[in-house]
């Protein structure tokens, strides 16, 4: 990775309110190619909101959000969505997975959608499964596995279309120090193995330490720490 | 870290000599700081005179030809210190502290200070996030102590940013001075 490399994605001078409430105040980022980077920041301080404006979910008020040289802003809805599925991957908090489904038929979801026949999709998802260490719940459905399984499986599923940025907000949030530690442990090796770059939101010191880098957000402004490597 | 207890403690599998028993500290609890010799066989003096250990004298010259067993008195012992918890530091009026208090004294930036401050703990846990990804469970639980208390202060600090305008309000000269913090 060279930091001196064009930014992979990239927002410039973003605002965006909601009412009276000013989330983001001229937040300006850059994230690398293969890289980790932690968004950290005090609860309200804008860290998830500017996460949701870097992966096309909200639109800003103004600036400019790009992604390998395109402007969000100026894609069609039906665009933007193609790119979050094909070239970003998601895991959140929790309640991403869909419970209906089996953590395979989870996993297995983003490559159907992306056109992969159910077969060579089923087999890509067991072996993420497999990867992220929980092949034995592939039958399972998400309420019948523990939450550190859950969001293994999540982690594969954010993973399995190989993405090029894979968005993470608090996703150790709802976990114990023991499964938080292990999910960051996966999501991080994973990454770095398919060239992925991370952006980790996360109000937590301990996660963040599997990052890079990180940016600070503070009343919707980003402090951003250079590369000390 | 009581060095002499530990020694203590190791040598309850049985009676060692100085060197196996320097090799066996360093291996378990050194990480990159090992002990000097001349330490170990201070403590093993100290200890044999509290009457702790016992010396079995083997043919030949020099210290390594001792051979140091624990007795009952130095069984009892490391129970006790086994035993007896480990005085919580507060840390009052550390000197990140102190710093806070002076930049704003003097008109730097704190938030500065504060975000440099953060970044560097952030690169020590980084480094302690590879050692321990890279290494076995005695790496795992060191790192993690470490890294706990690194959390702790980034805490700190976090909850110190979101208090700077309350902070520099009464630290302002002309305003009521803060009470001096108590050791």
């Amino acid at each position: 990775m060279n930091p001196r490399n064009e930014a992979l994605l990239a927002a410039d001078d973003l605002h965006l309110s909601f009412g009276p409430t000013r989330a983001l105040n001229s937040a300006s980022l850059r994230v690398h190619a293969g890289e980790v980077l932690a968004l950290m920041g005090p609860s309200g301080s804008g860290k998830s909101t500017l996460l949701h404006c870097l992966a096309g979910i909200l639109t800003p008020d103004s600036g400019r959000v790009t992604f390998a040289g395109r402007d969000l802003s100026a894609m069609s809805d039906a665009d933007r969505s193609a790119l979050r599925r094909t070239e970003f991957g998601f895991v959140f908090q929790f309640g991403q997975l869909v419970p209906e489904l089996t953590c395979l038929e989870n996993v297995a979801l983003p490559l159907r959608l992306a056109g992969a026949g159910r077969r060579e999709a089923q087999r890509d998802a067991a072996e993420w499964l497999d990867r992220l260490q929980v092949a034995d719940v592939a039958g399972k459905r998400p309420g019948q596995v523990s939450g550190g399984q859950g969001q293994r499986v999540a982690v594969a599923r954010a993973l399995v279309t190989r993405p090029r940025v894979v968005f993470a907000d608090e996703p150790t949030g709802a976990l114990d120090s023991l499964n938080g530690e292990q999910v960051m442990h996966l999501l991080t090796a994973a990454a770095r193995d398919t060239g992925a770059a991370v952006v980790l939101v996360t109000h937590e010191a301990r996660v963040a330490a599997y990052s890079d880098r990180e940016a600070v957000v503070r009343d919707g402004q980003v402090r951003e720490q250079e590369y000390a490597r | 870290m009581s060095v002499g207890h530990a020694l203590l403690g190791l040598l309850e599998s049985g009676p060692r000599h100085g060197y196996d028993l320097k090799r066996s500290y360093d291996e378990r609890f050194g990480h990159g700081r090992a002990l000097h010799y001349g330490q170990v066989y201070a403590t093993l003096a100290r200890l044999l005179k509290n009457g702790l250990v016992a010396v079995e004298s083997e043919p030949g010259a020099g210290p390594d030809r001792k051979r140091y067993a624990i007795t009952s008195a130095g069984v009892t012992d490391v129970a006790a210190w086994l035993t007896t918890p480990e005085k919580p530091e507060p840390y009052l009026q550390s000197a990140l502290y102190t710093k806070v208090v002076l930049a704003l004294l003097t008109g730097r930036d704190a938030t500065d200070l504060l975000d440099t401050q953060r970044a560097e703990h952030l690169r020590l846990m980084r480094e302690l996030t590879r050692r321990k990804t890279d290494g076995d469970l005695a790496d795992q639980l060191i790192c993690d102590h470490a890294l706990f208390h690194l959390e702790a202060d980034l805490r700190w600090l976090e909850l110190t940013a979101a208090r700077l305008d309350q902070l520099a309000a009464r630290v302002r000269p002309g305003s009521d001075p803060l009470p001096p913090a108590r050791p």
